[in-house]
């Protein structure tokens, strides 16, 4: 109840001083203002020590997973991968990619489980699933500190346009744009946290909320109900396109995974 | 799938104070939640932690529902002698999880 | 201390009127705990023994993001000798469900008295370590936090 109140004292705070706000064009944001470093000192800490770091138990469930027999043809992704240190290195660090199979663009996840299918001839794995969460933390930690590269493909441009849109328009009962909080206000304060600008550099992190990890679909999720918007379902394209946007526009930064967020 | 993380240094100068980190998977259900249906989850957690160094315990804790999800502890012991360092999680079912190191102590 | 959540309709008022016996350690599962069952949960601690301040060092950031995963680190100075050593350190909180949080047992060859660990907090509140010596003396330290929300939570 609390919160709903607390919503609607920013909801009226913000409609006043955005009620002009015109939608921003793509701009290119600072390297340096990453939600890393608006976190609590302890936050910081616990996302860099990797025995004190909860995204590091996903990893290692991760590793175990990779280098496990799967599916009918009891293959494990090592067993045509080899090390992930080595065939995984920056390949996290450029997702979403352009996936011919479907003629637009895939996230890890789902990859992932296209090659389980395709590959192993074993089961996809749920979205959101701790399997599915621990072998893309374990991918994303073998690009931890690699610049991310997303969007280089030109077949991806209407994709990220289309993403660009998703996080320039208006929705849900307080009719935010994700732009309003996160290109308009980053920097300032939101019930006590400190409104970053959303750049995604540390997916699947452990997110103290949920006191366990989580996806980027699954923040994006928090962010629509936030809002009082309808969240759409996990695997819908709109977050695939959201996080084309998103990584693309965090091009240079280095990827955290598995990062640690309040 | 329970999973833990420990941190034991490999080797040690004898008489060198050490600290050890010890990280579990385990969500620590407090029993205070409510579950989508309305209804108390029941409390599941791990209540009991103890470590020992050659069988000798040198740190234990006593767990309540206010410890966080995926619990952690550091402490710090001295290097006495070379051997093994175990762990032991125990829970309210009375399972137990054990995880062991070695260290090498000159 | 129960360690089962009771069922609904077992609270005091209902239990002595039904008059179900003077068993008055049976506590309704209270909604937070308060400064007096932290008290209660001391006093179960220390006995008669008094309470001192100072020797323990409890950090805690004063402003927390989140109340799921808050870190805690305490310290006591102490040789950590066979004659002179910490034995227990207890931590107790106000307005969790329950007032404990954690008891750690340390012995000589801990070389220092220093434990860290992560913990809940339902509300802002006063948490308070205790430390047990070896020569029966007890000495505390207080930390009062403010707990805050963060922003977009899971509906």
């Amino acid at each position: 109840m609390n919160r709903v109140l607390k919503g609607f004292a920013q909801a009226a705070w913000f409609g006043g001083a955005l009620s002009l706000s015109i939608p921003l064009a793509f701009a290119e944001s600072p390297l340096s203002e990453r939600k890393f470093e608006f976190m609590s000192p302890e936050s910081q800490a616990t996302q860099q020590d990797d025995f004190s770091n909860p995204g590091m138990l996903w990893v290692a469930e991760g590793e175990a997973l990779w280098n496990a027999k799967a599916g009918a043809t009891g293959r494990s992704c090592a067993g045509c991968h080899g090390d992930a240190a080595v065939s995984m290195k920056g390949v996290a660090a450029r997702y979403p990619v352009f996936f011919a199979g479907s003629g637009r663009p895939i996230d890890l996840q789902s990859r992932i489980n296209v090659c389980r299918k395709t590959n192993q001839d074993a089961t996809p794995f749920p979205l959101e699933s701790r399997e599915l969460l621990a072998l893309s933390a374990f991918l994303g930690k073998q690009s931890r500190g690699m610049p991310i590269t997303t969007g280089e493909d030109k077949r991806l441009e209407p994709f990220r346009a289309r993403g660009q849109e998703l996080y320039e328009q208006r929705q849900g009962q307080l009719n935010f744009s994700c732009a309003n909080c996160h290109d308009g206000n980053w920097g300032r304060k939101l019930a006590s946290s400190v409104i970053p600008q959303s750049h995604p550099t540390g997916y699947p992190l452990y997110r103290l909320e949920w006191q366990s990890m989580g996806s980027l679909q699954r923040r994006l999720r928090n962010c629509m109900v936030g809002v009082r918007a309808e969240p759409y379902p996990y695997g819908s394209q709109e977050y695939v396109d959201l996080e084309l946007f998103l990584m693309t526009r965090a091009r240079g930064m280095p990827l955290e995974t598995p990062a640690v967020r309040p | 799938m329970a999973r833990a993380l420990i941190n034991v240094p490999a080797k040690a100068k004898r008489g060198d104070i050490i600290e050890i980190k010890a990280l579990m998977s385990h969500p620590m259900e407090t029993g205070y939640r409510t579950g989508p249906d309305g209804a108390l989850v029941p409390r599941d957690i791990i209540n009991r932690f103890i470590c020992t160094y050659n069988g000798e315990e040198i740190f234990s804790a006593d767990l309540f529902p206010a410890i966080a999800a995926n619990p952690f502890f550091s402490f710090t012991t001295i290097a006495m002698e070379s051997g093994r360092i175990a762990f032991r999680w125990i829970d309210d079912r009375g399972q137990a999880h054990l995880e062991t190191a070695e260290i090498a102590v000159e | 201390m129960s360690r089962k959540p009771r069922p609904v309709g077992t609270s005091r008022r209902e239990i002595l009127a039904a008059g179900a016996g003077a068993l008055a350690l049976i506590v309704a599962r209270p909604a937070r705990a308060t400064p007096e069952s932290m008290a209660d949960a001391i006093k179960a601690f220390v006995g008669e023994a008094e309470v001192r301040e100072g020797r323990v060092t409890l950090e805690l950031p004063a402003l927390v993001e989140n109340g799921n995963s808050v870190p805690l680190t305490v310290k006591v100075d102490s040789p950590m000798t066979a004659q002179d050593h910490v034995k227990r350190i207890a931590v107790f909180n106000e307005r969790n469900p329950q007032p404990n949080v954690a008891l750690f047992y340390l012995n000589p060859r801990a070389g220092r008295a220093l434990v860290s660990t992560r913990i809940r907090l339902g509300d802002s509140q006063n948490i308070v370590a205790i430390a047990q010596l070896s020569d029966g003396t007890f000495w505390s330290d207080k930390a009062e936090l403010i707990v805050t929300l963060p922003a977009c939570v899971e509906s």
